[in-house]
């Protein structure tokens, strides 16, 4: 029922249905090329807008050696900085968008990805009091967990997944002051 | 230190079968005997560790600056195929005792989820089984993670068929005889392997 | 006529049910079914992919020779997993971020060259098209039936409806579970086929 075995059908074959697979996809990838960007930009600013006060100007994602940050401004002076800041968790790294404004005051938190365990680290993102700590946390604040000497109430056996996300919010906040002496 | 952290993480933590989910049919296939489960191991350990850094060096140097990271999944399908069929060639001339013994097996560790799941995971922008943040992995790091991971399939491989052995000698109740009851073990054992998880 | 399409189509969901019977596709049923609707929505990808698959094999299947056969089917069936992956990236970037590593890895599920090799290589389009709407919905069924399941026990929550407080079995979300609840209900289909 095939075509016959010989070498010119089989690199035939091969040529026109590379060539016909490859068409399909090209046609595909240019279509779909501008939306595709278009969500991840919509993705990275949704979190953005949950961890900034409304209203101000997001600029483009900037570097700062192995953290990203995007400036919020309103009427060309900054009013607060969004950094995507990461931490060692307990089963892998912990990823938070930060909220920061410039005096140092953490506005809020934001966890845009985490590989901690269901029921106890994986509350980093759902557990309600820890969550709502981070809101407004005073620039004076220490953000370190109270057992070791702060003023952040861990999550309930989960030490280490509240350390790291202390840890990745003190990084973020430190890296704002740091571009404040500039 | 980071090297031992991507390795203990592939054996362990994250190990290939028992927690991502990879290379599930031939681990229930073939593993009736632990002499065929070693022998599969080792084939597909050098598929997966030459594969990862074949279709690494591909990703590196043709598809991402020539913008064509789309064709990801196409490119790295077809090396595996390449490559599984060059092994097969080998194998026959070195050690056709093996290549008998692996019989139907061989030539489907091209469909072995973990040989192209390997090689994606290694050219994601966001690996992160041992490392403190995503990154993405060089090649160096990626051989290393391929050779672990294959080692975390061997392992699970050899403990799995010695199981096995102990169950055919057993008494199984008729509906679970088979598939079932090797689920159920390997439930069992994705549990005890749960234990690791914050090793690293 | 129609009776022996329809038949076509529903062997896909009992007698020859890929998950239960065929035992294929192993891979993505115990990574992705963590809830009803992950299960669901990796079914339908996978439909997806075997429908247009087994009617491209079908269509291409008499000129192609013998023994490139399996290149030829691996390309054409690659070709629809990265329509998929890039249609998803555009249009459902949240669903395609939780199923992750599994949808490129839908190019090796064993159920799609399967079907290939066993159907679509020797029915015409239509036949094909059929068989792979009904492996895809047995497929599609066995997924959501396990996802149900392991959300039930583990989260205490139907298709992200939650009807306890709190935390459920937490293994049945996590790897054991996969494989536990697999496993009994292989049994389960056992004993209700052999009756």
């Amino acid at each position: 029922m095939a075509a016959e075995n010989n070498f010119k059908n089989m690199v035939l074959c091969l040529f026109l249905v590379c060539l016909f697979c490859g068409a399909i996809l090209g046609s595909v990838y240019a279509v779909t090329k501008k939306p595709i960007e278009e969500a991840l930009v919509a993705e990275a600013r949704a979190a953005i807008a949950e961890v900034l006060p409304a209203g101000g100007e997001i600029s483009e994602p900037i570097k700062s050696g192995e953290m990203e940050y995007y400036v919020s401004r309103i009427a060309e002076t900054i009013s607060a900085y969004a950094v995507k800041s990461s931490a060692a968790g307990f089963s892998g790294p912990l990823i938070l968008m930060v909220g920061v404004l410039p005096d140092g005051t953490i506005y809020n938190t934001k966890v845009l990805s985490h590989s901690e365990t269901p029921g106890l680290g994986a509350k980093c993102d759902s557990d309600a009091h820890f969550i709502a700590q981070w809101k407004e946390f005073p620039a004076n604040g220490n953000i370190t967990l109270k057992k070791d000497g702060g003023d952040i109430d861990a999550i309930t056996a989960s030490t280490i997944t509240s350390r790291a996300y202390s840890l990745a919010v003190q990084n973020a906040r430190n890296l704002v002051k740091s571009l404040q002496h500039k | 230190m980071e090297y031992f952290l991507i390795i203990i993480s592939a054996i362990f933590v994250n190990n290939i079968v028992l927690a991502q989910f990879l290379g599930i049919c031939p681990f229930l296939g073939v593993s009736s005997k632990i002499s065929t489960a070693a022998g599969m191991s080792i084939a597909v350990c050098f598929v997966i560790t030459l594969a990862t850094v074949v279709t690494y060096l591909l990703n590196q140097y043709l598809l991402v600056p020539f913008g064509l990271d789309f064709l990801q999944t196409i490119a790295f399908i077809l090396v595996i195929a390449a490559l599984v069929q060059i092994v097969e060639i080998v194998l026959k001339k070195v050690s056709p005792s093996l290549y008998k013994a692996l019989g139907i097996y061989l030539p489907l560790i091209t469909t072995n989820c973990a040989v192209l799941g390997v090689a994606i995971t290694v050219v994601s922008k966001e690996f992160t089984f041992g490392t403190s943040a995503p990154h993405m992995l060089n090649l160096a790091e990626s051989t290393v993670y391929a050779l672990a991971t294959s080692l975390g399939y061997g392992l699970a491989m050899i403990l799995f068929s010695g199981i096995r052995e102990h169950l055919a000698l057993n008494d199984v109740p008729k509906p679970f005889r088979g598939l079932p009851i090797a689920l159920i073990t390997v439930g069992i054992m994705a549990m005890a392997f749960l234990g690791f998880s914050g090793m690293v | 006529m129609a009776n022996s399409n329809l038949s076509i189509i529903t062997k896909g969901l009992l007698k020859e049910n890929p998950t239960f019977v065929l035992l294929l596709g192993m891979c993505p049923t115990l990574a992705t079914t963590t809830s009803a609707l992950n299960g669901l929505q990796m079914g339908l990808a996978t439909m997806f992919v075997l429908i247009l698959s087994n009617i491209a094999i079908s269509l291409i299947a008499p000129v192609v020779p013998d023994k490139v056969h399996i290149p030829v089917y691996i390309v054409v069936i690659a070709t629809f997993v990265t329509v998929l992956q890039l249609f998803m990236q555009a249009y459902t970037p949240a669903v395609y971020r939780t199923l992750g590593l599994f949808i490129p890895l839908i190019v090796v599920n064993c159920i799609i060259l399967g079907r290939a090799e066993a159907f679509a290589g020797r029915n015409n389009w239509w036949k094909s098209a059929l068989d792979g709407l009904g492996m895809g919905l047995g497929f599609t069924m066995s997924l959501t039936t396990i996802g149900i399941i392991r959300e039930i026990l583990g989260n205490g929550s139907i298709f992200g409806w939650k009807f306890i407080t709190g935390d459920g079995i937490l293994a049945f979300v996590m790897a054991p579970g996969a494989f536990l609840v697999l496993g009994y209900l292989m049994v389960l289909f056992n004993k209700i086929a052999k009756k």
